[in-house]
């Protein structure tokens, strides 16, 4: 695959990609747009506002046995790899790129992409966390107080880190190369690039944070695929003991387990 | 309209260690508990699944939400107050249980001078070691007082330890040997003894051995499981109201549980308490519940508020420095932190429990010289683990960027090769430092929120200073081929990650300087009882839970001999004598 292509979450699925164009007939620019995403999601008779019922003719993927599930069997699973906050692929894109800039693949393990992490960051920015339920948001806010929720910085912020991408390269953030990316996500960092009622600060480092997360939280997240970040960092995950390890003299590996074998067994 | 209940002997505001503890005493005793608590219901089958660093740790789910209600701060007196809006920025337990359920359950008690700290600092140093603003005095108690109540609250608790070493005397050991020492608790062991200091294994409640408490209760052998404070621990091996003091109040029959059930006001008639008015959080229905006893065992900005929302007590003012109420606000946080990365060597530390590790006390309260020091009291100096996991646990050299392939790659590498070394400090009250009611932000009835004022004072910082020079002595001669001290922030923001606060109701012999007695007994209202570290007229070095726990055991009592002599104070106020 091209560099490119390697920041591309969907891209990287190449048999999946064949269908979607296959199927909708919809691209821009080499990728596949919200239309064509919303078109396979829906199903016929899917109600769409509570007035107009919206029949959306689509056809429905169908997995080619034998081809897609035998040669990627841990893709198989992640039928949850779809977006539930974001509505605009470009914005996906760009934040799948910048989480990849933050924790890469490298020669010690998978990076923030193939971990989950976009994916991940897409289901909390959803979720009432997401929405800072849990927090006082009661006005008024003063200067250097946000009123805005997490899931508003973060869409906010990648749609920032394209804009400023076109300005400088004349492309989206996930076409640029790795060290523009850099530059541009320490632009942000340092709170350097104007953001409406944030800064690009406070955006970067819930990004940094929410990256992190999404490599190393337990899988039931969407993150941390198969365990990859936990193996990565020797963490056993889910243990329900540690009696015949704690006084030990030396470092003790331990395959991980995840909460998912908690509610199997 | 209000709903009226029939009379119950005593009702409790707040179900966590406080009111379990009031609610299993006073029940032994033969009176009916009503316990209120605005949280939910939850018992040990909520904590079979929580092995979740992102759900518990990160997300903070058994904190309170901060929706309908938060707390503002500022540092000085002429700043306006921000809310603190976030949830995880604040610990404070929710539902049945409270902060007793993810608690890191270290059960250090306090020093002697700790409960004279004002008479044993002027008999030592003279009283002008006191700088002017600092407001310590005295508690109106004494070690020897409290010894049985410690023993009886690390009975409870099943407290796992060995003697420390400076420590005067114990009426009797702890009920559990310690916990198991870890490869880097001997390391550090063996160094802290070659610099001639005295380390012993922490103190926990999170138990060693199964163990069966005074009151029938047992609590399972700890699994060093690494999930412990701020997760539920599903053994019942950490000491947890819900599989103590709870379940002892509920087999007598006469403790009423409720849920859901947020105490607005405190009712009285100027003179006695006769109740509290609360609110179903759900439908907002209200009702009154009489009681001839009401006690206050909520965290302690709820007690404080409660207070000055009923009008029961003087407000303290900070300019002045006359009234009580709010008065001696302290802050445990800025927890001096070193960190030693060991490029040689490797640590189990996904495993260990919340308090697992050694002590040194050598720099605690008066048991160091402080006549050439800039610095009232001290700090313990603890070799911690926490049970690290992967998202909060980045541990890179200095220098290191925080993102990227270095990141990763230094991160990776010393992920289980680093130790830390923290301190839980001393934190002493200054007459500016106070909480009140915000005047600016309300709650979702209308009340005003607690306003706090507060931030680190010249004596933390030079405590920090001069504690972390000792763990870096100490960290260098583990071998740590990198050192890494977290220096104190510049101002507190508003970040209450360990449910380590006192003050606001504080305790004295003397009705002018302190808002309740020995007892928690309120000096204007005999039937009002105000538990926990609201109480506390400093921080000591060590986490709160033990000495709040051993003053609520004190204030039953209490409450059952007022209750049986049909009222009165239970001391006699007198003037304290030491203060100007």
């Amino acid at each position: 695959m091209s560099e490119e292509q390697k920041k591309d979450p969907i891209l990287e699925k190449p048999t999946s990609r064949r269908e979607f164009l296959k199927n909708s007939g919809l691209t821009v620019g080499g990728l596949v747009l919200g239309g064509a995403l919303g078109g396979t999601f829906l199903s016929k008779t899917e109600t769409v506002t509570k007035e107009v019922e919206v029949e959306v003719p689509v056809e429905v993927e169908v997995p080619v046995a034998g081809e897609e599930t035998q040669h990627e069997t841990h893709e198989t699973q992640d039928y949850i790899d779809a977006l539930q906050y974001f509505t605009r692929v470009e914005d996906f894109l760009a934040l799948s790129a910048a989480t990849e800039v933050i924790y890469p693949e490298d020669e010690h393990g998978p990076g923030a992409i193939k971990l989950g992490a976009p994916f991940f960051i897409d289901k909390q920015l959803a979720s009432p966390w997401g929405r800072n339920a849990d927090d006082y948001m009661v006005r008024p806010f003063k200067p250097g107080e946000s009123p805005l929720t997490r899931s508003e910085i973060v869409l906010q912020g990648v749609r920032k880190l394209n804009e400023v991408s076109q300005e400088k390269h004349s492309t989206a953030f996930n076409g640029l190369n790795e060290e523009q990316q850099i530059a541009i996500l320490r632009d942000f960092e340092s709170g350097s690039i104007e953001m409406e009622l944030t800064s690009s600060s406070s955006f970067f480092a819930l990004l940094r944070q929410l990256t992190l997360e999404g490599c190393f939280s337990d899988p039931v997240y969407g993150g941390n695929k198969n365990m990859e970040g936990w193996k990565m960092k020797e963490f056993p995950g889910a243990q329900m003991s540690y009696t015949h390890v704690v006084e030990s003299k030396e470092f003790v590996k331990i395959d991980p387990i995840s909460l998912s074998a908690h509610i199997k067994h | 309209m209000v709903t009226k209940l029939p009379k119950v002997d005593v009702v409790t505001v707040g179900v966590g260690w406080m009111g379990g503890i009031v609610a299993a005493e006073l029940t032994k005793a033969g009176f009916n508990v009503v316990g209120l608590d605005k949280g939910m219901e939850k018992n040990l089958k909520d904590y079979q699944l929580t092995h979740d660093e992102l759900r518990y740790h990160v997300r903070s789910e058994g904190n309170q939400s901060l929706t309908h209600e938060t707390f503002t701060l500022r540092n000085t007196l002429d700043q306006e107050a921000n809310p603190i809006r976030q949830k995880s920025s604040i610990v404070i337990g929710n539902g049945i249980g409270g902060g007793g359920s993810h608690w890191a359950a270290q059960t250090h008690r306090y020093y002697p001078y700790d409960f004279e700290i004002r008479t044993k600092t002027i008999e030592k140093y003279g009283e002008g070691k006191i700088p002017e603003n600092m407001t310590i005095q005295d508690w109106g108690i004494t070690y020897d007082e409290m010894d049985p109540y410690y023993d009886k609250f690390e009975k409870m608790v099943g407290a796992s330890g060995e003697p420390d070493p400076n420590y005067p005397q114990r009426s009797n050991p702890y009920p559990n040997p310690p916990l198991k020492k870890s490869e880097g608790m001997k390391m550090f062991e063996k160094v802290a003894k070659q610099l001639g200091y005295k380390p012993f294994v922490t103190p926990a409640a999170t138990v060693s051995q199964t163990y069966t408490n005074p009151d029938g209760e047992t609590l399972n052998a700890c699994q060093y499981c690494g999930f412990c404070s701020g997760n539920y621990c599903e053994y019942g091996a950490k000491a947890d109201p819900l599989v103590t003091v709870i379940p002892t109040a509920q087999k007598t029959g006469k403790f009423e549980l409720r849920s859901h059930a947020k105490v607005i006001r405190v009712l009285h008639d100027g003179k006695k308490a006769t109740g509290v008015l609360y609110q179903d959080t759900r439908s907002g229905e209200e009702f009154e519940q009489p009681a001839d006893l009401v006690v206050l065992s909520s965290y302690v900005f709820n007690n404080v508020r409660l207070l000055l929302l009923s009008n029961i007590g003087k407000p303290y003012d900070p300019v002045t420095g006359t009234g009580v109420i709010g008065k001696n606000f302290t802050d445990h946080h800025g927890y001096p932190t070193t960190i030693g990365l060991f490029d040689d060597k490797k640590f189990n530390n996904y495993a260990y429990t919340g308090a697992h590790g050694m002590t040194i006390t050598d720099f605690t309260g008066d048991l160091f010289d402080h006549s050439n020091l800039n610095f009232l009291h001290g700090a313990q100096i603890e070799f911690r683990h926490f049970g690290s996991a992967p998202i909060g646990n980045n541990p890179t050299p200095p220098g290191t960027q925080m993102w990227g392939r270095e990141f990763k790659k230094n991160s990776l590498f010393y992920s289980n090769r680093d130790l830390s070394i923290f301190s839980q400090k001393a934190a002493l009250p200054y007459k500016d430092y106070y909480i009140d009611l915000d005047p600016n932000y309300k709650d979702v009835n209308g009340d005003p929120l607690i306003r706090i004022t507060w931030d680190y004072s010249e004596n933390e910082r030079a405590l920090t200073e001069f504690i972390q020079e000792k763990h870096i002595e100490i960290l260098k001669e583990m071998g740590a081929s990198h050192i890494i001290p977290h220096p104190l922030p510049d101002h507190f923001s508003g970040f209450l990650n360990g449910q380590h606060n006192g003050g606001g109701a504080i305790m004295g012999a003397d009705p002018e300087t302190s808002a309740v007695n020995s007892y928690l007994q309120m000096w204007d209202m005999d039937n009002l009882f105000v538990c926990g570290a609201s109480a506390f007229p400093h921080f000591g070095v060590s986490n709160p839970t033990t000495t709040a726990g051993a003053l609520t055991y004190r204030a039953t009592e209490g409450m059952i001999k007022y209750l049986k002599e049909g009222g009165g104070l239970l001391v006699q106020a007198k003037k304290d004598k030491t203060l100007a």
